[in-house]
């Protein structure tokens, strides 16, 4: 007989829709593994502001799953861990796991001794570096699992020890080591997600050489209260609040020489951005630079909404490039307006670009054979045959919803699998 | 069961600094007869644990309070197998909100304890419910298109029996008419392969079809449905433990489309699902002449994102104008194809499809407002063209196909007279309203189906939950639930499958669905006390909640979500759980030490929400931010089951305010519970015309909504609401 854990699920991804299908397999009652790169649960969706359409926070229904892994024991959570080999089949599946050290263990309390004593100070990437953070932290308030990290960094300073000794609870262990665990599973669900596409690679609009060119998601965490700048939506530059304020559509999306095919989420994303601007800085002016607006379904409400705030205006033509304006890091803007052929420079104090989600698995694809991508790096769905299963924005670009809709179906192939062992 | 109580106050954290520990151990020891009280240093730890263990086998404790951190830390931690545990926050709540060493903070600490033991006092450890029948874990699909083939199948695959209900005589729903298909990954058009989804269902075993039938009525509750299927002039009968829905769409009624878009006026104006039917022939030809179609333009959003026909978008329809095109183009590499659309909505992958189209020589024109012109038996069309700036038109048309969109099979029924249109308006039906089309029938009290959304979709609100539905172990999928295309009903199909199995799975073991999954309490009605006042029976959010011909409430228990909406609602206070009742509550209120006048120390009641207002308070204390050290704090399942008998309690106890921490209601309702704030708010507007009739200003009561990360907001709200309760002067009720 096989060993009990061969039964198990291992869901690779603790976001929207690894958390979504890891629950949702656990709650039918089968044994999961999450298996979770970062240090807490909840991915991109974690760092958001709000959700569109309803501008309500991510925070209450990550809260809500939380509770639900909170109920069951089945599920066991790895976070700081990737999934460096897997080999077998449907079935049997045979998964090396390496996750790397937290430098915390388990009788952590998050008292937040360990931050106190600490000085030294590190970039937060959960701010996407816009801020600085002590190098032993909680990941962010809500964080799950409610743990501290230590960074290397710290661990290999002379302030290590200090830091350890200044825990009540004997819970920093400066010598944990990275750690390989084997585990057998009868099936595999793929939910690694995306990240921006590089900003860098837009030339034209001076990402990361201009201060005030920033992307979409550098936007949700400067709108969130516990973002770099407690939730104020300023220019990077002087900390202005900025009364121009451009968003790029299709920063690389729907551009063969960048990201081919459409992001989905980007003009929801955009459109819920300028209602942040809009509550903020009522009388900042919002432009949106677009090719088509994709409002999908009952979503296209939101658009008609917005087109009817004077503040808010769409601009159908896509931007050719961006200067900035030397002193001042202003920005200059240079688009065609499609509707009328016109050529117009618009200054700008702040611009978003909507920099589009490349799944990571374009980088970092799965580590087993049989697996096919389509030409953007996707994972192609294995078209109703067994086998490693995508769901979420590693299969195809799309929005918290979606995600969460694919990763329950996701679990369900799962299972299946477990069931025709 | 006869308790032994313990409590347990760990001493880290930095609450052994903050607190007099050894009044707490009197406060436990003394006030709430707790048989032991012991401390440590570190509770959490293995020896801090094991301390209590030891006393639940050593010394028989069945009682256990943990005066610790915030219950939503160290979460696994504390569980004590047939123990009554009680989770007391000292850490988030008192001693990192409030100064250390204060006589407010220690007042505070000690309330809680009091509250903790009052809570156990009363609780009992809760029955998982075990109906007399036998439970089912069969599921019922209704529909037999893509999406309802695809969750039978799925469900089947997964070891599930499932029953297909399609009313058509054979399966196979919209898809079955269709030639072409464009779907993931959209590199061109392929082969529709509706038939092998049918054959794979009507092969497998687990499956029973039933075509040409309907469901006649759906009784009782998740793991309990008895559902009657009208089929061939007799009813066939089924116990079935969970529902998807997947009854589809219909296509907007053209004839109701502008006249500006020519349809009617000649037959080579038809629809895009039109346009099907003329391609199953294998050759798409001139309607009634059956000439070759060598001129063709899509007209796309046809009544649609127009509030004077459909609202919305219907998603699907841009990628099938592609496909349609596409098939013109396949037939005739010379065909002149034109697309005029408003915005060209191809998300994702779907892309590729637009740039093959474009690659294939289909033009397209962006225009918000094209005309069809038919003149003399020429058809053609007049758009400006916004990429050139001019008018264009296309002439000698043979086919313009218009892009109606998508109607919900769930909007189709007769709504009620009320709601039906005046002349001359356009329909509208109330977002939440239930509409008897005929589908489900469920012999439910508050209406036959599901409730929906926006514009007639049973679609979740839950931006997070897409599948969370009002009625438990129901669930909608594919296009009756919101547009879609081909790709995402399959996928949402599978999803759907897969919460009506977690649903028969949870329901077996006694247990609650999402949010409350895995609680094992159920309400229990007095019903010697019930006056059949039928508020119960009516605001009961999920429709739990039937009612015999007396009405008096008949409970189905497996469609309770365990929210206490209806412990709120119940006027004679008649409705409780085994862990969570007016009673207990009640004895919480009562163990407050309100101290008297001349103290100068209000004391203010915050009810808050668990799921949002609770966290919220903790990430204060998280943060060491300080608020208020007046204020009581006592967490609701969702603030809808608040009674208003906790205020008349509380004010006539001598505290001085009341607070009610809820969700944002309105449209874009925050509440798990759909309706619990918005019907917490509205009990509280009526205790306040009470209040003023009794000379105590209703000022002392307030409700407030707050968001999980609202708590910068939250500290200013409670210091100004404990500050207003100290400008209106103490409780005149107090002794």
């Amino acid at each position: 007989m096989a060993p009990a854990a061969a039964q198990a699920i291992l869901v690779v991804g603790g976001g929207i829709s690894g958390l979504t299908a890891a629950i949702e397999a656990a709650e039918a009652g089968h044994e999961v593994y999450l298996v979770e790169k970062n240090p807490y649960l909840g991915g991109h969706v974690a760092q958001f502001y709000q959700y569109f359409p309803k501008l309500c926070p991510p925070s209450c229904g990550l809260e809500i799953n939380f509770r639900r892994i909170k109920n069951l024991p089945r599920l066991h959570v790895m976070t700081m861990a990737e999934v460096a080999r897997i080999e077998g089949e449907d079935g049997s599946w045979q998964v090396t796991i390496d996750q790397s050290p937290r430098y915390v263990n388990g009788k952590c309390t998050s008292c937040g001794k360990c931050t106190d004593a600490c000085t030294l100070e590190i970039d937060n990437p959960f701010n996407c570096g816009m801020d600085r953070i002590k190098a032993a932290y909680l990941p962010h308030d809500m964080a799950f699992p409610q743990q501290f990290v230590l960074d290397p960094a710290l661990v290999k300073s002379d302030e290590a020890q200090k830091v350890k000794e200044a825990c009540p609870y004997d819970a920093i262990e400066l010598e944990m080591k990275r750690k390989k665990i084997e585990l057998k599973v009868a099936s595999v669900v793929w939910a690694t997600g995306w990240k921006p596409y590089d900003m860098a690679k837009l030339e034209t609009y001076g990402a990361g050489k201009y201060p005030n060119v920033i992307n979409n998601v550098m936007m949700e965490r400067l709108a969130s209260r516990q973002g770099p700048t407690q939730g104020k939506i300023q220019r990077p530059s002087d900390g202005r609040a900025p009364r121009d304020v451009a968003f790029v559509q299709c920063a690389g999306s729907r551009d063969e020489n960048h990201l081919a095919y459409c992001s989905s989420v980007c003009c929801m994303a955009a459109m819920k951005q300028a209602m942040y601007v809009r509550a903020q800085i009522p009388d900042a002016r919002i432009t949106i630079f677009f090719i088509d607006i994709r409002a999908m379904d009952r979503l296209d409400s939101f658009y008609q909404e917005l087109k009817r705030d004077e503040k808010i205006r769409f601009f159908k033509g896509k931007v050719a490039k961006i200067d900035e304006e030397g002193s001042t890091n202003n920005l200059v803007l240079r688009v065609e307006d499609t509707n009328d052929a016109t050529l117009h420079e618009l200054k700008m104090d702040l611009v978003v670009l909507a920099t589009g989600m490349q799944p990571n698995t374009y980088d970092d694809p799965v580590p087993a054979k049989s697996v096919e991508y389509d030409d953007h790096g996707f994972i192609s769905p294995p078209d109703g045959k067994p086998g490693i299963y995508p769901t979420g924005c590693t299969r195809t670009p799309g929005n918290v919803s979606d995600a969460a809709q694919d990763g329950t179906g996701a679990a369900l192939k799962a299972i299946q699998s477990v069931v025709r062992r | 069961m006869d308790k032994k109580t313990a409590a347990y106050l760990c001493t880290g954290c930095g609450i052994g600094d903050a607190l007099d520990v050894d009044a707490m151990g009197k406060v436990a020891t003394k006030e709430c007869k707790a048989a032991l009280f012991r401390k440590h240093a570190a509770l959490c730890s293995e020896e801090g644990v094991q301390l209590i263990r030891d006393d639940i086998e050593k010394e028989g404790v069945n009682t256990v309070l943990v005066a610790a951190c915030s219950p939503r830390a160290m979460f696994r931690v504390f569980e004590f197998e047939g123990c009554i545990t009680d989770r007391i926050n000292l850490r988030e709540q008192v001693v990192w909100s409030h100064p250390a060493g204060h006589e407010d903070t220690q007042a505070l600490a000690e309330d809680q304890l009091r509250m903790g033991a009052a809570r156990t006092r009363k609780s009992e450890l809760p029955e998982r419910f075990t109906p007399e029948q036998e439970l089912s874990k069969d599921i019922l699909v209704v529909g037999g298109g893509v999406a309802g083939l695809t969750a039978a199948l799925e469900a089947a695959r997964a070891g599930y029996k499932a029953v297909l209900v399609e009313k058509e005589s054979s399966l196979g729903g919209f898809q079955k008419d269709v030639q072409g298909m464009a779907t993931m990954p959209y590199k061109g058009v392929v082969p529709n392969e509706i038939g092998r989804l049918v054959g794979a269902v009507e092969d497998h075993k687990g499956i029973k079809v039933y075509t040409g039938a309907t469901v006649e009525h759906i009784a009782g509750g998740p793991g309990l449905f008895d559902v009657a299927i009208k089929h061939n002039g007799s009813v066939a009968e089924h116990r079935i433990g969970a529902v998807v829905l997947a009854a589809g769409w219909v296509p907007y009624d053209p004839a109701k489309l502008p006249k500006v878009l020519g349809y009617g006026a000649s037959p080579r104006v038809i629809t895009n699902v039109a346009f099907e039917k003329l391609a199953t022939s294998g050759k798409i030809s001139r309607p009634k002449d059956g000439k070759p179609v060598r001129n063709a333009a899509f007209l796309q959003c046809a009544g649609q994102r127009d509030p004077q026909h459909l609202p919305y978008c219907s998603s699907a329809c841009c990628t099938t104008a592609l496909k349609q095109a596409l098939q013109l183009k396949q037939q005739d590499r010379e065909a002149n194809v034109y697309i005029v659309y408003k915005e060209l909505r191809t998300p994702g992958q779907a892309e590729d499809l637009f740039r093959k189209a474009q690659q294939e020589g289909i033009v397209f024109i962006r225009c918000q407002a094209p005309e069809v012109i038919v003149r003399k038996g020429r058809v053609s069309v007049e758009a400006h063209d916004e990429l050139l700036g001019d008018k264009v038109v296309i002439d000698e048309l043979d086919l313009v196909v218009l892009a109606t969109g998508m109607v919900p099979a769930t909007a189709m029924g007769k709504v009620d007279a009320a709601l039906e249109p005046k002349e001359g308006e356009c329909p509208k039906v109330a977002d939440d309203a239930i509409v008897p089309a005929d589908i489900l029938n469920l012999r439910y009290r508050q209406g036959p189906e599901l409730p929906g959304l926006k514009y007639g979709f049973p679609d979740s609100h839950f931006v997070c939950f897409p599948y969370e539905s009002r009625r438990t172990g129901i669930y909608a999928a594919g296009c009756v639930r919101r547009p879609m295309g081909i790709a995402a009903a399959i996928e949402d199909a599978t999803g759907a499958a897969m919460k009506a199995i977690s649903a028969v799975e949870l329901t077996s073991r006694g247990m609650a669905v999402h949010p409350r999954v895995g609680d094992t309490s159920y309400p229990e009605f007095f019903m010697q006390r019930c006056t059949q006042c039928k508020r119960c029976t009516e605001e009961c959010p999920f429709g739990a909640i039937n009612e015999d011909e007396k009405s008096n409430p008949i409970l189905q228990a497996t469609r309770c979500r365990r929210c206490g909406v209806c412990m709120g609602a119940c006027p004679e206070r008649i409705i409780s759980f085994k862990n969570y009742s007016i009673g207990i509550i009640g004895e919480m209120i009562k163990s407050i030490d309100v101290p008297d006048e001349t103290e100068e120390k209000p004391r203010i009641l915050v009810f808050a929400c668990e799921n949002d207002a609770y966290p919220a308070l903790d990430m204060l204390g998280l943060q060491r931010r300080t608020y208020n050290a007046w204020l009581r704090v006592i967490p609701m399942r969702c603030i809808g089951s608040l009674n208003l008998v906790f205020i008349a309690d509380a004010l006539s106890k001598g505290i001085d305010g009341v607070m009610l921490l809820g969700c944002k209601h309105g449209d874009n309702y925050e509440c798990h519970f759909v309706k619990g704030s918005e019907l917490a708010n509205t009990r509280l507007s009526k205790i306040k015309e009470t209040l003023d009739r009794l000379s105590l200003e209703s000022d002392r009561v307030k409700f407030e909504s707050v968001s999980i990360t609202d708590y910068d907001r939250l500290s200013t709200l409670l210091d100004v609401f404990a500050a207003r309760i100290q400008e209106i002067g103490p409780n005149p009720y107090k002794t």
